[in-house]
């Protein structure tokens, strides 16, 4: 980096070329939009050669992908609608990745954040609907974060791998699930079905005025901006990113690295929670089995595809949404089989990996021309 | 239709896409024909329960001017909402069928309030008098297949020992179980059925190892109530035992092996429905029947099923055919010794306390808790 640096300036004093403080400014910040939109023209290309070894139109296919997620009004709400439940649990991931930890048991946190508010807002059947929906929030984001601080402490005092701690931890939320959902919380009445009982029509969030997307969109886009701010604008997310950067040196200069890692992994369980609240809330009005949807595992590649930024989270889930959205389109206009869609997200997933490599080495955004 | 507002939408916002849309002719030829759409939350050639409404779908596109769209893999979450909705807005379906039971409540009731003026009709059963009136919700009563399996099984078993893949302990599966089980004792009243309950709709590693487990405990005859029955039907083809089928006719994955089974015959069913649609009959909301009413059927029997038991089997068939066969006979003890249904009772297909049966039979080896 230093090496870097120093070039540049240098450049920057020799060249009287085009505006090299522009570049020197926002150079980076291109990178980070340039590279990634190439990797995603170069997933889509091979996806369309793909495709075309499968005797289908690659054109028809890029319509079809853009009629189905944002060709209209109606795409754009479907796609909308696909991405709320991954900007939350994309965070649950993205961030304890600022503290070097890879957690992939979103899912888990989602159950348990259901679990919690379903819970509570049947402890509250009678209360006003605003507040069984504030209880529901608070109580889905501490079940969720809680269970993610499992992993954490499994870390700090036992030395457990959280990757594989927070990944185990989901069978258990979904062994845990399915036995309360089929046993103490059954509604005798779900016969076939095992599922709690319903939350009540009344205590359910709704949508935005105006749109068929749920407030989980609202609620994912205001914590990612929260996250954002917390990490890079804040003492804490600085704290964070140090103890990320080299625990020794966090260690050395003071910093509290256990606290630190318990906290960012109640935030990032509490963020998933918060996402199978507003599954039970703003769609399916009960527990059940249901909610064992992916949207965590999901989350995770999101994570990854946003360099773990939490800004950069949002887009990246909208174009995910998006391609699960167009995904049924595929499936009716060109006959392609569900798991084409799986393949195109696999190439984009390996290309963005791969375009890490790029960084820093594009000489025109150097300020060199 | 609904379909007026959201093109005035479209207009409204000016949007592009929509022409292009038009020009290409994605929303394409809606006047003449009308589709149907079929949503699957499985693949639709798993040799199971999404392959047999697929099977339904396929005799539909026979049917002069009817269109049909499919989709699989659809979740049972707000994902089958919006697939609902995109096969209305884009493709212009006008009847809709969410196959999979768990898409009924919320998904399927929601979208029915919706689209006022759409047919939808779901699979499971479900319908009550609550419920919107374009929404409809038809099953069959597949415990009458079963219970010819048993027979079949119980003339074809030399152990006495009959295994029994399942899924989860609800009412349904159930059913099926103790069906079978009573009918294989009616061949062999010494017979038992081993039960194993894998937990899940569709678990291919732990159907595997149920099929293996029973095999090793000696049973030579098995049959599953499983989402796809391939994985028993293969494993225990190649471990040399019998199998009865479930879903479709799993025959060709096992032609020496395969000795009948219980099939849903949707392909007679789906037709009936549009046909009765043209002739502008009202389709009953709640729709079952069994063998009488073409709704299941049996396979045809393998050719290691002796002439005793096909005869024995045959003429119980044609008892249900002229609609004089009750199943649940009193006296009927479970199988912890305590009566269940009295001397002198007859639950018939229709009684409702079937729909709430939460035990296994005498003779089964097993248990639901």
């Amino acid at each position: 980096m230093t090496t870097e640096a120093a070039e540049s300036v240098e450049a920057a004093g020799v060249a009287p070329a085009a505006d090299p403080g522009f570049l020197q400014r926002y150079g980076a910040s291109i990178e980070y939009i340039l590279i990634p939109g190439a990797a995603l023209v170069g997933a889509l290309g091979v996806f369309g050669g793909f495709i075309a070894l499968y005797g289908k139109n690659p054109l028809d296919l890029y319509f079809y992908m853009y009629y189905g997620a944002f060709g209209t009004w109606f795409s754009w709400q479907n796609t909308l609608t696909r991405a709320a439940p991954l900007i939350l649990t994309a965070l649950c991931t993205a961030l304890p990745a600022q503290l070097g930890m890879v957690i992939i048991g979103g899912e888990g946190a989602l159950l348990i954040g259901a679990l919690a508010a379903t819970s509570a807002a049947l402890a509250l059947q009678g209360a006003a609907p605003i507040v069984v929906q504030i209880a529901m929030v608070i109580a889905g984001m501490i079940g969720g974060g809680l269970w993610i601080t499992l992993s954490g402490g499994l870390r700090q005092y036992r030395g457990v791998n959280e990757t594989i701690s927070s990944l185990l931890l989901v069978y258990i939320a979904l062994a845990v699930l399915n036995h309360l959902v089929e046993g103490p919380m059954r509604d005798p009445a779900s016969l076939n079905k095992p599922s709690t009982r319903e939350i009540g029509a009344a205590n359910m969030i709704g949508t935005i005025p105006g749109t068929d997307v749920h407030w989980g969109l609202v609620f994912g886009l205001v914590a990612a901006v929260a996250a954002y701010i917390l990490i890079y604008h804040t003492t804490f997310g600085f704290a964070a990113r140090v103890a990320g950067g080299n625990i020794r040196a966090a260690k050395i200069v003071g910093l509290s690295v256990g606290k630190l890692i318990l906290t960012v992994c109640f935030l990032a369980g509490s963020s998933a929670g918060l996402a199978g609240m507003i599954e039970v809330a703003a769609v399916q009005g009960r527990t059940n089995a249901n909610l064992a949807a992916g949207y965590g595992f999901t989350g995770i590649l999101v994570a990854f595809l946003a360099r773990q930024n939490p800004l950069a989270i949002i887009p990246v889930a909208i174009l995910l949404g998006g391609i699960s959205a167009s995904g049924g389109l595929l499936q009716r206009r060109l006959g392609l089989p569900d798991a084409s869609v799986l393949v195109l997200q696999g190439i984009i997933f390996v290309f963005v990996l791969a375009s890490d490599a790029l960084y820093g080495r594009i000489g025109f955004l150097k300020g060199k021309s | 239709m609904d379909f007026g507002r959201i093109s005035r939408r479209h207009l409204l916002q000016g949007s592009a896409a929509l022409a292009l849309g038009s020009t290409l002719g994605v929303r394409g030829a809606a006047a003449a024909e009308t589709t149907v759409g079929f949503i699957y939350v499985g693949s639709r050639d798993d040799y199971g329960y999404n392959q047999a409404h697929a099977q339904g779908a396929a005799a539909l596109k026979k049917l002069p001017g009817i269109k049909v769209v499919e989709e699989e893999k659809v979740p049972e979450t707000d994902a089958v909402e919006k697939t609902i909705e995109s096969m209305i807005n884009l493709d212009g379906a006008t009847l809709l069928f969410p196959t999979s039971f768990g898409y009924y409540n919320p998904h399927v009731l929601k979208m029915a309030a919706k689209f006022p003026k759409l047919r939808f009709e779901h699979c499971g059963g479900l319908w009550t008098d609550k419920d919107p009136k374009n929404a409809g919700s038809y099953f069959g009563y597949i415990d009458e297949a079963q219970y010819i399996s048993g027979i079949v099984a119980g003339y074809s078993t030399k152990s006495g020992k009959l295994g029994f893949v399942a899924a989860k302990p609800i009412p349904q599966v159930l059913r099926n179980i103790n069906a079978f089980t009573l009918g294989a004792r009616l061949a062999n009243p010494k017979a038992t059925t081993q039960v194993i309950f894998t937990g899940d709709w569709s678990m291919p590693v732990k159907e595997a190892e149920a099929t293996n487990s029973l095999i090793d405990q000696g049973v030579d005859v098995l049959t599953c109530h499983v989402d796809g029955p391939k994985t028993m039907v293969e494993n225990a083809a190649r471990r040399g035992a019998m199998v009865c089928g479930y879903h479709v006719n799993q025959s060709p994955l096992a032609p020496k092996a395969y000795l009948t089974g219980a099939e849903w015959n949707w392909e007679a069913l789906y037709p009936k429905f549009v046909k009765m649609i043209v002739a502008g009959e009202a389709i009953p909301n709640f729709y079952r029947g069994g063998l009488k009413e073409e709704i299941v059927k049996v396979s045809p029997y393998g050719e290691m099923v002796s002439a005793e038991a096909r005869k024995a089997a045959d003429d119980v068939k044609a008892k249900f055919m002229s609609g004089d066969y009750t199943i649940f006979k009193g006296p009927i003890a479970d199988n912890k010794g305590k009566t269940v249904i009295a001397s002198g009772t007859d639950r018939g297909q229709q009684d409702p306390e079937l729909e709430k049966m939460d035990y296994l039979v005498e003779g089964v080896i097993g248990a639901t808790a």
